[in-house]
């Protein structure tokens, strides 16, 4: 307010009507713009390279050399780099969904959010698909590096399927992580030692550095209900020689099961934030941290 | 629409979890609060901490639902047609932290303008020129964790009038802002209630003066209750009959106090504040008369007088009228019923 009051600065603002869109365009719009802290925001932060990639090398190494020094056959090495990258997508949906609309309400945001004419479930899907464009940039990178290092070789049987497992594994993925961010909000502080506790069990379970076949069946059928579990058995299967002959179940199956699973979770996400929401209204203890 | 904003018998009890053990217990944040805003008035709320403003602010922005009563903005029932609100409100709070440090400025502002669906080429030009007027311009492209309290509570108001809403709550706006910068404030809050018949503020604060100079009505509520709805000065005009005074006297020894006054005739109101070295007393008397008797006890108590001021009355008499106590008194005593 530097400026004098009747400036034609503000005599400009002030006479402007503003146009507002609303339905899929107000939707796709907020979309865009939660998940534009993600693809923006979190890049300058330089310390993820170390965090993000550096230390995920160091523990895919530490199986490198072991697998190396019993003669495992050569592909668990590339089973363990992919493992290993996808631990990124496992980590953001830990802290970067499930614990968000908890450090959203800490910080006011979601008051705004719960306010504005937006959708929760489109500020989800922003925080979603912002994490899901910035975690690939991280995995990609320990992929390339951690094949380079290692001397990898793939032998893609279908690029269409293996493309078709990601995206599926991801929208079950970030389905889970959009359920489990109400779940968490409901929680309250009581979320942060739930991803403590979350983070190593899954891990082992959904096979990170090692194929799931080698559980037994029904143990390896539970963990299948975490999308990573089936979404990393498939990739295995479609990009390395011998994948097929290791992996749980057919690639077919492992699609289906994940589609059931995306359709699951992204629906128990928008029935959970619809309720959480009608809970912060009538108790008004989610929108402020006081009570 | 009749009303910007409308009230009936509004009420709001919050359920306070105890121990594990323990049954929660039920706290008092609004009762029977019935206001009537104008389309283009600036209404204050007014009232210390823990009075219920910022409870009535959430239930008004759709936060928060009443337990008993209702509420309509912009003539929208804010329960039943919360998304019919939704499109024509913002709000700011003072000293909030909302979003995202690694952002930018104009990211920040940018992102809470496609929330309500705003193109994006309207929304820069918006920032840019907001900014401008809030004297921002060369921080647009700063992180806003560099910002300071004071400009990130700049950046904050910028946001509220971005979406160009038709009722905009201010939540103790100039929270953290240094003397010019609430009163920049303040300016440019005037100047949009002006600038278009259709616009509502409603501003909560608990400083007098800026409710006194800003506000078209003011609503004086405590411990949830609405007390006086009405312009400044019909509220202080229900002081002229009385005559107020300052006085700066020595510290009081333990066996005169506040209440020894009052009894004295004519004394209607004693405020006492004790300060380095002295203490301040603010003294509303039915008439200039009743100085007398209170310079009589003064004399009989061995309290010296060293200064004393006869003045016309402010906001924050009429407070004291009302609820018995200086705004600060209730604050310190914590009566309030809200946010304990």
């Amino acid at each position: 307010m530097s400026q004098a009051s009747s400036s034609p600065v503000l005599r400009a603002v002030l006479e402007q009507e503003v146009k507002k869109n609303s339905g899929w365009r107000l939707f796709i719009q907020t979309v865009i713009a939660r998940a534009y802290p993600r693809l923006i925001g979190q890049q300058r932060e330089k310390s993820w390279m170390f965090f993000d990639i550096f230390l995920p090398i160091l523990a895919v190494s530490a199986y490198v050399f072991v697998y190396r020094a019993i003669q495992a056959p050569e592909d668990y090495i590339g089973f363990v780099i992919v493992g290993g990258a996808m631990t990124a997508f496992w980590m953001n949906v830990l802290w970067g969904m499930s614990s968000q609309l908890y450090w959203e309400k800490e910080t006011g945001n979601l008051a705004l959010y719960i306010m504005a004419p937006n959708s929760l479930m489109a500020i989800l899907l922003g925080m979603a698909l912002g994490g899901i464009v910035a975690t690939t940039l991280r995995a990609a990178t320990i992929i390339i590096l951690g094949s380079l290092l290692f001397k990898v070789s793939y032998a893609v049987v279908s690029f269409t399927q293996l493309f078709a497992v990601f995206l599926l594994a991801m929208a079950a993925l970030y389905g889970m992580g959009m359920m489990f961010a109400s779940v968490y909000l409901l929680l309250s502080r009581e979320a942060w030692h739930l991803s403590n506790l979350a983070q190593e069990p899954v891990y082992l379970l959904s096979g990170f550095y090692f194929p799931i076949k080698n559980f037994n069946f029904w143990v390896a059928l539970s963990a299948s209900v975490i999308p990573l579990t089936l979404g990393l058995d498939a990739m295995r299967q479609l990009a390395f020689k011998t994948g097929g002959a290791l992996g749980f179940l057919s690639v077919e199956v492992e699609l289906l099961v994940l589609l059931a699973l995306s359709v699951f979770f992204l629906a128990a996400a928008r029935i959970l934030i619809r309720y959480m929401e009608k809970l912060a209204i009538r108790e008004g203890r989610l929108t402020e941290s006081r009570r | 629409m009749d009303f910007a904003i409308q009230t009936k018998n509004l009420g709001r009890v919050y359920k306070i979890r105890g121990g594990k053990k323990s049954e929660p217990r039920e706290l008092v944040a609004l009762q029977g609060v019935n206001l009537q805003v104008h389309q283009g008035e600036l209404f204050g709320l007014l009232g210390p901490n823990g009075a219920g403003k910022t409870t009535l602010i959430k239930i008004l922005t759709t936060l928060l639902a009443p337990t008993t009563g209702e509420a309509s903005v912009a003539g929208f029932d804010v329960v039943r047609q919360a998304e019919k609100v939704r499109p024509r409100i913002n709000m700011v709070s003072g000293g909030e932290s909302s979003g995202y440090g690694l952002l930018t400025v104009r990211e920040n502002l940018w992102m809470f303008a496609q929330f309500y669906g705003i193109p994006s080429a309207v929304a820069n030009w918006r920032i840019r020129e907001l900014l401008k007027i809030v004297g921002m311009s060369e921080r647009i492209n700063s992180k806003s964790s560099d910002l300071s309290t004071g400009l990130r509570q700049k950046m904050n108001i910028v946001r509220g009038f971005l979406t160009d809403p038709d009722v905009l709550f201010m939540d103790e706006p100039t929270l953290g802002l240094d003397v010019g910068a609430s009163r920049d404030v303040r300016r440019f809050i005037r100047e949009w209630v002006n600038q278009d018949p259709s616009r509502t503020l409603l501003l909560t604060t608990h400083y007098m003066v800026e409710a006194d100079e800003l506000c078209d009505r003011v609503a004086i509520i405590n411990q949830g209750r609405v007390l006086a709805c009405d312009t400044p000065a019909s509220l202080k005009s229900r002081l002229q009959k009385e005559a107020l005074f300052r006085m700066e006297v020595s510290p009081l020894d333990g066996s005169t106090s506040v209440e020894t006054f009052e009894m004295l005739p004519g004394v209607r109101k004693v405020t006492h504040r004790a300060l380095d070295g002295y203490a301040v007393l603010e003294l509303i008397l039915e008439q200039d008369d009743a100085l007398g008797s209170v310079g009589n006890l003064m004399t009989s108590s061995d309290i010296h007088i060293l200064n004393l001021q006869k003045r016309e009355p402010t906001l924050e008499d009429v407070f004291v009228d009302l609820v018995g106590r200086s705004m600060e008194e209730v604050e310190k005593a914590g009566t309030g019923m809200e946010g304990r």
